[in-house]
This record gives structure tokens, C-alpha cells and sequence, in this order.
């Protein structure tokens, strides 16, 4: 072994904020890697699933024997045959003491309560075969009446789940008097009737498909002394979990692998019926099995996202300053209660009041269950919703004040001075800059030549008006404190645990309980521990998403892997520079105290002596020369529970076109300056700032589930939903200011979610904008070129055929009062 | 996604695949690009036995010019049209709107033909292939022919003048070299469907309008043309007050769908918008 005599006395030029790219891209991109549905097995059988053309059912009869008998088939199986080893899918969030939650089985065995709940599956040599036969299947269905619509599920005259009585699944509420964070909303709403400004909206948050890239698919090995899963999951330690808790089998006896995994956006925080039923046919047959869904499978099975009805209440004196916001929202769960399920909205109660100081608040959400598919978690999940609700208003009260936009929401903000906050809702903000996100935002955007050129449109009477939209928007991430959650009685902690390994060679090996699906952690992993131990940026691997190599972890969703488990990552490392830093002191003959760690080399004080960390790590390995008594090893571990949530914040500006003659609209300028705290990688940071944005653009837009009145999903294919493409999108302009967060030792607040959560609100309050003088406050989303033709042309929020638009929600005779029929059929291809 | 099992057959020969669709009857499905027929197999809309691909038949292919004619073969895909300097020349609006079809991938497997045949009213073909006057010259048992207009080639939704044991072979298009041409596609993303379509062509002399054809795509079970409009447009000059007057009415009488892109009242309106702005860009307003 050498003792390197000459440290290097240059610093190597820190990989943190570097914009690498990302080491994983290569495989991911061209597809040869391991995609669940790559993996082949010998003698494995392919799946098919016979899912329920009804809404609502229950099944008297299912006939399986001509199925049986077609080629290649080996076995079909029923409800019934499986019932005794499938399990359940649970939920992981009953939001109260006495929510009603319907079992949810994954092959349903008398019942069914959506369109595309699985019924039989068909286990065969080859999936054409399993399909083929599924068409054999014969199920004697009695059809039963379905609730589809929201408000009619809240009037329990039709049942989703007759057996519960009701479709109320439960009630949450966050009150600020209640919890001593605030005053009474009441009050408050009562005094600002009497000589201030109230603003009353209803605001639909239509259901939202995740169209993640990659369609899920498992495989499951039964052979083996454990059971193997492999699955297109954001979750296998979830999975795992759950299927120990339902099925029987040891969770000891159980390894999920997420192997590369294609999108998830929420939309793979599930655990499946599919996943369940695959496990449960490998293990009846002994024999591997695969299962990967088709497109339109995900859209009738994957579970949805959105959902809401938001009743609003906003209480604000008559110079614009807000003393108080009641939020009365309806949730649609669909047909089940998800993993985190009727916890979606009360993700929202938090952040209704966003950015904004003012004293009084209250959150209602009342969850339901109707005949559809299940709803979920979906990017940004609850905080969406309640950005858009808020964004939405703060514009509704500049009108009402008569300033700009802006001007309303400088006035209620949280300065900068003001920090650490805690807000009406009783959550501590840390740090943040809504001016200074705001100055660049305008900057950039040239906010004051494009109202002139605003003011010059409408006075012309220009066909195409031109509109500005804002939205200042934060989000908490970093899901989560664990007595937060226990506090919510979610079923699990919100901690994340990470191991580093140094190897003998020099290369070191990172474990994360995160569970990347896309965001590039691979990536920035290795430059936080590149740094942070100081070895080359290319020596690091980072391993994830099997439960055999990282056993524990909580994986990725809700803007959390950087955010908590990142810090892991880190405090690991830390460890390790802790569990060597004696044995460098041994090698180097020198006292403890006296041994500094940096760059990469353990020196001591006041000499040009030292060891590099992996000269450390060999002698570790071999073990020859080591201190009395220590224990041979430096690797390490850690778990990190966050004390608190990390709120990123930004100023979101949208310039809207709007083709008054067609309704047509057309993005113009988009620019959002986001203070996401420190960036380890602004490269990663554009992606998921930019896709981030057309997702929240394409809720604003183009995307929307809707069902007719049979209950069948209208939206069921991509000719249908209509998912906007890099053709529908301008190019966006973004920037940063930055106050890392103080929870954390990078600083670092999260980015997954910035862009879908801010970029809604700015894009409808822009149309609005660029309309209102022609009599329009509010467009139904997604604001399709009919629904803003027809808003002009009313002069008012319309109702088109198969909607049930916004409006104040006191007016009598409103029309979204009176929600009209489903919807029609779509065009044919 | 996988479409039940078929036999598959690929003539080389107009004579032969006639031949092909003979034998097998009601179990033949026809292939050209596929990027109608795919879907609906995988889908499993349909399920035939046999599939007789056209796409090794060298006659159907490319675009010639015979006379006043263009001819453009069934299995010419959207690109070739589209790389076409005679379709350019002397068809501008067929090369407008193919140009708005689907995507570069779909517009290198889909073909004129399969497009004209599968007969979906929101596809962009049918209305310019109508405005333009175009003959469609259909193949049928025993080396027979016979040729259709597109007026009369279009019956209803997804149906065509095309018969059992029938090819289309050729699409014939009068030369309209010299005419101004404007398709009109109206969407809500870039790859969708028309919501309505609108082809016009005009014919300028000395800044008015000498001679116009407008076709609307998706306002009705068939492509349709527009003749009063195309009237009320002959002398007209080419300015917004005229042209909009002159097809104020181009919605009469049409019927349009209803579905979640638009009411049918919403598409008339569309109808009336699109078609002044495509009048005036074939004018060169
Ligand atoms: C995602 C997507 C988007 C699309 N968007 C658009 C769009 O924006 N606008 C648009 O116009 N179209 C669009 N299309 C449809 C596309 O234009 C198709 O290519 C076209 O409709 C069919 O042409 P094809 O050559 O692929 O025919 P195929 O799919 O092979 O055949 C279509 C039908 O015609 C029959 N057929 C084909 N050729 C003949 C023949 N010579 N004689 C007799 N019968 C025949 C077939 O049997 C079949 O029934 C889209 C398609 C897709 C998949």
C-alpha cells in the first residue's frame, strides 16, 4: 500500500450543480436494458385478463371451459379459484377513524365496480394464445345501476358499492381555529360580506389519465426460496409490504425488483390488481408467469389522477388584503380506495393557502366512491388542485380590487424577511423569495411591453386577444416527517435509508431505498457522493429497486428522493469519511484529532501527509494493518427521517393567444423562475422543469377522462385522450433564484412536481385574462377551443354538452348548477 | 394489442390480388398501409381470416402525369404525394392537406388509397380529392374496370363505391396547375384528426376569384363540396368582407358530429370561420 507523500492541492471542481448527463441514458434510451417486459424465464406463461364491460355488476356465472380447451392455454382462473391466496389491495391512508372502504380484490369474485375490473385470467404458452383465449371466457354479468357522476354519487340514490350503504367514503377537515393556527373562517368570510370582498368560485379538477411511457407489466418467479416479482413500479418496497400483509406469504420469503422502469408520475405508486394476480396464478401454476397490460388497459385499469369539485370561499377587505379562505372540496375516488387513495386531497390542505399570509382558514374534503376506475395519486397529487384553486382566485381578487394581478399577490405574501413562517395551515416554511422569483420572472418575461401589447389588442378589437396568466405557487416535498404521517394515520413511516459500500478496487457502491423511474438518480447520486467522498464522478454506482440489494427504503414519489433520500445518501457518506478517519489515522501515524478529511484524502494537520479514501478502503479489505480492536469495514448506513417538508417555490408567467373567432388558443411566451434550492444537476433540473410544465399545460388544455352514461371510459384510447407532443408545445424560458432549504443538508427543496403544479393555473388564468372583458371568468378545463368560443359567446362560464362548469357557486340558477347529461361518443378513427 | 390470428397473402399483380379476393370472399381483408386496418385488427374490431397486402404490387405505385391528368397510384403513400413535383404543380391542395395528415411515420406507411377506401369523414384526403373533381378508378373481377367520381364515390361512413371483390387502383386528378390551394386543418393537438377540415383551390384573375372548389372534411357522414359557396366565390374579390359573405351559408345543410372536440353547432361555425380563412389563403389574401 502508498501512502500518497503529495496531496493533491487542487480541489477537484465540484460535481454538485455540474450538468452532466446522465450515465443511465444510454440504455434507457435505445431500450436495451431490462424493462420488465424484456425478461424472459424458461417455461414462463403469459397472462390475460378478462376484464368486466360494466360498469357495475355482479357476476352469477363465468364459464371458463371453452377458454380452457383453446391452444396453448394451461389454465383459467375465476375470483373464486384464487380467492384464497390473491390478497387485497389495500389502502394505505384511511383518512378517518370511520372511513368506508370497499375490499378491493384483485379478480374481483361476485362484484364489480368499474369498467375493466378484472375478472378471469388466463395463463397460456404465449400472450397471443392467453388473449386469444380471454376472447372465450364467458361471464353472465347482472347489470346493475351505476353512479358516475360526482354530486349524484354525494345524493347515495344509486350505490357504487351497494353492500356499504353509502358512497361517502369519509371526511377530513383542517380547521385554523380548531387547530389554534388561525382564526375562524367564518368569522372571517361573515365580516368581509359586510364591506369587503368575498369571492365565491366552484372549480372542477377534471380526472386525468398518467400516460407514463412504459405500460406496466409483471413477471413473477414462484421458484426459488424466495417468491421474485419483477414489476414497472415506482414502489417495491410498498409492494413487498403489502403482499406480505394480504397474502400469506412471509414478507422474508418475498423479493420485488423495479428494474428500469418507464414513467410513473404517480401513476406506479399502485400496487395492482395485475401484480396481484400474476403472483397468485405464478404460485397456483409453480410456473413463472408474465403479465404486460396494452395501452388500453392502463386506461381503463392504471388508477386516474384529479378528480375534484372545489367549492371556494375567499374573505379579503377592500383593499385586496385576504383575511380568510374556506375550501369545500368533493373528491372522486372512483371505484376503491387507492394506496394513498382518499389522502390525495388531504395532500391539498396544506397548500390552499400557498404563499399567502392571512389569518383565518378552513379545509373540507368529503371523499366518494363512484363506478369508475380508481383515482390516485398523480404528479404533484392534492397540491395541484390546490395551487389551482388558489392561483385561480388571487386573479378572481385583482379583478374584484381592480390592480394587477401581480400587485394582489405582493400584497398578501410572505416577505422575504418573514421567514421561517408558519402558515394559517400550521406548516413552517423554512426559507423562500417570492420577490425575487418574481422580479426575474417579469424580467424575463418583458411582463409590461406584452400588457401594452394586450391593451393595444383589446382596444383594436383584435380577433386574437392576448391574455397574462400568473401563478406564484409553492408546494410542500420531501414526503415525509413520520410523525406527520402517523399523525394522519398513514400506514407507513416517510423516512429513507441508504448503505454506501467501499469497495477494494476503489469503486464504491451506493444503495438508495429510492426507486428512480426516469428522474436520473443514478446520476445525481453519483455526483453527491463523488463530492462528498472525493472519488471520481465515474467510480460511483448507484443500485436501487431490488429488495434483495436495497432492503429498506420507502422509494419515489412526491417530489421526496433528493429531498430525503438524497440526504441519506449523504449522512452515509458522512460514515463512512467517520468509520475511516481512524484508520487513515493508523496508516498515517497519527493522532485522530490531528487527521482532516478533503477532497477525497484523509491529511494531517500541518503536514503533506495523507491517504486517499480508497487506499483507506484497501486496507480496510485486507485487513493487515488496522487498529486494534476496529471493526474491518467502512462501509455504512443510514436512514434519514425528515424533520420537516421542503417548499420549493416560483413565479409562473403565460401569455396566452386566444382566437376569439374559434376559441382557438396558442401559447405564446411561458417563463417560470423557481426556487427549487440547491441543484445538484441543472441538466436533470430543465427535464423535469419542461416536462413538468406540458404536463400541467396539458391539464389546462387538451387532457380530460370522460365516460359516457353506460360508464364506459369515451376517453379509452390516445386518439381520444388527446396527449399533447413536442409539436403542441413552445419552447419555455426558465431560470432559478435560490434559498436552499434548512431541513437538509444540501439545501436541496425538490423539483418533480414544480412544473405540473405551477404551470395550470397560469395557463387558465391567461385565457381567462385575455377574454374577460368580453364577460368570461372562468373556463372549464381542459379549456378546448369549444369551450372558449362558447364562453365568449355566452359571456359567461357555459355549460357545453357533457359538462359541469365553474361558476359562482351562490348564484341561483348559475348553469353549472345543473350538471347536463355524460358524454357523447368521440369521432371514430 | 395483438390481433387475432390471420393468413396472409401478397399478390404482385392487380389480377392476382382480384384474384386472391375472389377466393376468399367476405374472409379477405385488404392491406395498404395499414395505419387504418392495424388498429382495428389489433383491436380486434374486426377479425379476418385472410389478409391480401397490395403493398408488392408495382403498378399501384407512384405518380404519373396522363394528359390533363395527374395519376396517382392506390398504394402511393402520403410521402411520395408529398415529395411529388407534379402533385405540387398541378395539385397544390391534395399536397396542402396531406401535408396536415397524422405524423412523418404515419405518412410513410399510409397510403392515398387506403385513406379514399377506408372513407373516414374526419380523414383530410376525401375533401380535396372531392374539390378537385378527382376520378377513382376501381379493379374488379376479370381485368374489369370502371371509374367512379368522387362525388359518387363516397356513400356514407366508411363506405365507398369500392364492392365486394374490388380494388381501387387509381386515383385520377384533373391538372389544376396554376390554382391557389389552402387546407384548413382545425385541431386541438397536432396529431389528431380533423375536427373540421376545409380544402379550397382557387383560380385568381387580376385579384379576384375566377373559379373556386371548396371541400369540407368531418361535417358529415362523407367528405362534401361546397358548390353554392363555390359559386357565390366566381367574381368575388379576394378581400375578408367578400369572401365572408360569400360562404356565410357554406354550413347549410350539413351534419356534422357531436363529440367531445365540438357540438355539431360549434363545427358549422367552425365550418364558416375555416373556410373564408382558407378561401383567402388559396387567393393569396
Ligand atoms: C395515429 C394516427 C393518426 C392519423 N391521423 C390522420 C389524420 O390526421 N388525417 C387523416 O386523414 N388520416 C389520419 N390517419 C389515418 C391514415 O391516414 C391512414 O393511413 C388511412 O386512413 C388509411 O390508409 P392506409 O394505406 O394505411 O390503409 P389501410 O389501413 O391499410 O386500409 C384502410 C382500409 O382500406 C382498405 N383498402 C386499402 N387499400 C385499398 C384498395 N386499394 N382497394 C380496396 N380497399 C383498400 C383496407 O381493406 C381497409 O379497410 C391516422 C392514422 C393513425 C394511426
Amino acid at each position: 500500500m502508498t501512502i500518497t507523500e503529495d496531496r493533491a492541492s487542487e480541489t477537484p471542481a465540484a460535481e454538485i450543480g455540474k450538468a452532466r448527463t446522465r450515465k443511465e441514458d444510454q440504455r434507457l434510451i435505445t431500450g436495451r436494458t431490462r424493462w420488465t417486459d424484456n425478461i424472459q424465464l424458461p417455461g414462463m406463461l403469459h397472462l390475460a385478463m378478462v376484464r368486466s364491460p360494466f360498469a357495475h355488476a355482479t357476476i352469477s356465472a363465468i364459464s371458463v371451459d371453452e377458454a380452457k380447451g383453446a391452444p396453448g392455454v394451461i389454465a383459467v382462473f375465476t375470483g373464486e379459484d384464487l380467492k384464497d391466496i390473491q390478497g387485497v389491495n389495500i389502502t394505505a391512508w384511511p383518512i378517518s377513524a370511520d372511513q368506508k372502504t370497499p375490499d378491493h380484490l384483485p379478480v374481483a369474485v361476485s362484484h364489480v365496480a368499474h369498467a375493466g375490473e378484472i375478472v378471469a385470467v388466463v395463463a397460456a404458452r404465449s400472450s397471443a394464445e392467453a388473449r386469444d383465449a380471454a376472447e372465450l371466457v364467458d361471464v353472465d354479468y347482472d347489470e346493475l345501476p351505476a353512479v358516475l357522476d360526482l354530486k349524484e354519487a354525494a345524493k347515495d340514490e344509486v350505490l357504487a358499492h351497494p353492500d356499504l350503504g353509502t358512497n361517502k367514503s369519509a371526511f377530513w377537515q383542517l380547521d385554523s381555529a380548531g387547530q389554534g393556527s388561525g382564526g375562524d373562517v367564518d368569522e372571517a368570510i361573515a365580516k368581509a360580506r359586510d364591506g369587503g370582498i368575498v369571492i365565491e368560485r366552484e372549480y372542477r379538477q377534471q380526472r386525468l389519465i398518467p400516460a407514463f411511457m412504459e405500460p406496466r407489466s409483471t413477471v413473477v418467479d414462484p421458484t426459488g426460496e424466495q417468491v421474485t416479482m419483477w414489476s414497472a413500479t415506482q414502489v417495491p418496497h410498498v409492494l413487498r409490504f403489502c403482499i406480505a400483509a394480504t397474502t400469506g406469504l412471509p414478507e422474508s420469503k418475498i423479493r420485488v425488483i423495479a428494474p428500469d422502469v418507464g414513467g410513473g408520475f404517480g401513476g406506479k405508486l399502485q400496487t395492482t390488481p395485475e401484480e396481484f394476480a400474476t403472483l397468485a396464478v405464478a404460485r397456483k401454476l409453480g410456473k413463472p408467469c408474465k403479465f404486460t397490460e396494452t395501452r388500453s388497459e392502463t386506461m381503463v385499469s392504471g388508477h386516474h389522477g384529479r378528480d375534484q369539485w372545489q367549492k371556494l370561499t375567499l374573505a379579503a377587505e377592500k383593499d385586496g388584503t385576504v383575511t380568510g379562505l374556506k375550501v369545500e372540496l368533493m373528491a372522486d375516488l372512483g371505484a376503491y380506495a387507492a394506496i394513498v387513495g382518499g389522502g390525495v386531497p388531504v395532500l391539498g390542505a396544506w397548500m390552499f393557502n400557498s404563499i399567502y399570509k392571512f389569518g383565518a382558514y378552513q379545509f373540507n374534503t368529503t371523499n366518494y366512491y363512484t363506478n369508475k376506475t380508481w383515482v390516485d395519486a398523480y404528479r404533484g397529487a392534492g397540491r395541484p388542485e390546490a395551487t389551482y384553486a388558489i392561483e385561480r382566485l388571487m386573479d378572481e381578487l385583482a379583478v374584484e380590487v381592480g390592480v394587477d394581478p401581480l400587485e394582489i399577490r405582493e400584497k398578501n405574501w410572505i416577505k422575504h424577511d418573514e421567514f421561517p413562517f408558519t402558515t394559517v395551515a400550521g406548516m413552517t416554511y423554512d426559507s423562500g423569495n417570492y420577490e425575487a422569483a418574481t422580479a426575474k420572472a417579469k424580467e424575463l418575461f418583458g411582463y409590461d411591453e406584452l400588457r401594452a401589447e394586450q391593451k393595444q389588442r383589446r382596444e383594436s378589437n383584435d380577433p386574437v386577444q392576448l391574455g397574462l396568466g400568473v401563478s406564484t405557487f409553492t408546494e410542500m416535498c420531501g414526503l415525509a416527517p413520520s410523525r406527520i404521517l402517523g399523525a394522519l394515520s398513514y400506514g407507513a413511516g416517510g423516512w429513507e435509508s441508504a448503505s454506501i459500500r467501499m469497495l477494494a478496487t476503489g469503486t464504491v457502491e451506493v444503495v438508495t431505498g429510492t426507486s428512480p423511474h426516469g428522474q436520473g438518480h443514478e446520476t445525481a447520486w453519483s455526483q453527491i457522493v463523488a463530492d462528498r467522498l472525493g472519488v471520481p464522478f465515474e467510480n460511483v454506482e448507484v443500485l436501487h429497486g431490488d429488495t434483495q440489494i436495497a432492503p429498506k427504503g420507502m422509494d419515489s414519489y412526491g417530489s421526496r428522493s433528493l429531498v430525503v433520500g438524497g440526504e441519506a445518501v449523504l449522512r452515509a457518506a458522512d460514515k463512512v469519511i467517520e468509520k475511516a478517519k481512524p484508520i487513515a489515522a493508523h496508516l498515517l501515524e497519527a493522532s485522530v484529532d490531528d487527521v482532516e478529511f478533503k477532497a477525497g484524502t484523509f491529511g494531517v494537520k500541518g503536514t503533506d501527509k495523507g491517504v486517499t479514501i480508497s487506499e483507506v478502503a484497501l486496507a480496510t479489505w485486507t485487513g493487515h494493518n488496522l487498529p486494534d480492536g476496529i471493526e474491518p469495514t467502512i462501509d455504512a448506513d443510514a436512514t434519514f427521517d425528515p424533520d420537516n417538508f421542503s417548499f420549493p417555490h416560483g413565479t409562473h408567467l403565460c401569455a396566452m393567444e386566444v382566437d376569439t373567432e374559434t376559441g382557438a388558443t396558442k401559447m405564446r411566451k411561458y417563463v417560470c423562475v423557481d426556487d427549487i434550492g440547491t441543484i445538484i444537476n441543472p441538466l436533470i433540473v430543465e427535464g423535469q422543469v419542461h416536462g413538468g410544465l406540458v404536463q400541467g399545460i396539458a391539464q389546462a388544455l387538451w387532457e380530460g377522462a370522460e365516460y359516457d352514461d353506460q360508464g364506459t371510459l369515451v376517453t379509452g384510447s390516445f386518439v381520444d385522450y388527446t396527449l399533447p407532443t413536442s409539436a403542441d408545445t413552445i419552447s419555455f424560458i426558465t431560470d432559478h433564484t435560490t434559498s436552499p432549504s434548512t431541513y437538509n443538508t444540501l439545501g436541496t427543496k425538490g423539483v418533480g412536481e414544480a412544473g405540473t403544479i405551477a404551470s395550470t393555473p397560469a395557463v387558465v388564468n391567461a385565457i381567462v385574462d385575455a377574454v374577460r372583458h368580453l364577460g368570461v371568468n372562468d373556463i372549464v378545463m381542459p379549456c378546448t377551443p369549444e369551450r372558449v368560443w362558447k364562453a365568449i359567446q355566452a359571456g359567461s362560464p357555459v355549460n357545453t354538452e357533457g359538462e359541469r362548469d365553474a361558476a359562482p357557486h351562490f348564484d341561483e340558477g348559475a348553469p353549472n348548477q345543473d350538471p347536463a347529461s355524460g358524454a357523447s361518443e368521440g369521432s371514430g378513427q | 394489442m395483438i390481433p387475432a390470428q390471420f393468413d396472409y397473402v401478397a399478390p404482385t399483380s392487380v389480377a392476382d390480388a382480384v384474384a386472391a379476393l375472389a377466393e376468399h370472399g367476405d374472409e379477405a381483408k385488404v392491406l395498404a398501409g395499414g395505419q387504418s386496418l392495424l388498429p382495428i385488427l389489433r383491436m380486434r374490431l374486426n377479425a379476418p381470416g385472410v389478409v391480401i397486402d397490395l403493398g408488392r404490387i408495382p403498378e399501384l405505385q407512384g405518380v404519373s402525369e396522363d394528359g390533363d391528368h395527374l395519376v396517382i397510384g392506390a398504394m402511393t403513400t402520403y410521402a411520395a404525394v408529398l415529395a411529388s413535383e407534379a402533385v405540387s404543380t398541378h395539385a397544390a391542395l391534395l399536397n396542402k392537406a396531406i401535408a396536415t395528415v397524422a405524423d412523418p411515420q404515419i405518412r410513410h406507411r399510409g397510403t392515398v388509397g387506403g385513406a379514399l377506401v377506408h372513407a373516414d369523414p374526419a380523414g383530410d384526403v376525401g375533401a380535396p380529392a372531392l374539390a378537385l373533381g378527382a376520378e377513382l378508378v376501381i379493379a374488379g373481377q376479370g381485368g374489369s374496370t370502371r371509374t367512379v367520381a368522387a362525388e359518387d364515390f363516397f356513400e356514407d361512413l366508411f363506405t365507398t363505391a369500392v364492392g365486394e371483390g374490388e380494388l381501387l387502383t387509381q386515383i385520377r386528378i384533373p391538372k389544376h396547375t396554376g390554382w391557389g390551394a389552402h387546407y384548413e386543418k382545425f385541431v386541438r393537438v397536432s396529431h389528431q384528426w380533423s375536427i373540421v377540415g376545409v380544402a379550397a383551390t382557387v383560380r385568381s384573375e387580376g385579384g379576384s376569384i375566377a373559379e373556386a372548389r371548396v371541400g369540407l372534411t368531418n361535417m358529415g357522414s362523407t367528405p362534401l363540396r361546397a358548390r353554392a359557396v363555390e359559386e357565390a366565390l366566381v367574381g368575388k374579390e379576394a378581400t375578408d368582407e367578400a369572401v365572408r359573405e360569400a360562404v356565410a351559408s357554406v354550413a347549410e345543410g350539413t351534419n356534422p358530429p357531436s363529440d367531445l372536440n365540438g357540438d355539431a353547432d360549434y363545427r358549422k361555425h367552425l365550418a364558416t370561420v375555416l373556410t373564408r380563412r382558407a378561401v383567402l389563403a388559396a387567393a393569396g389574401a
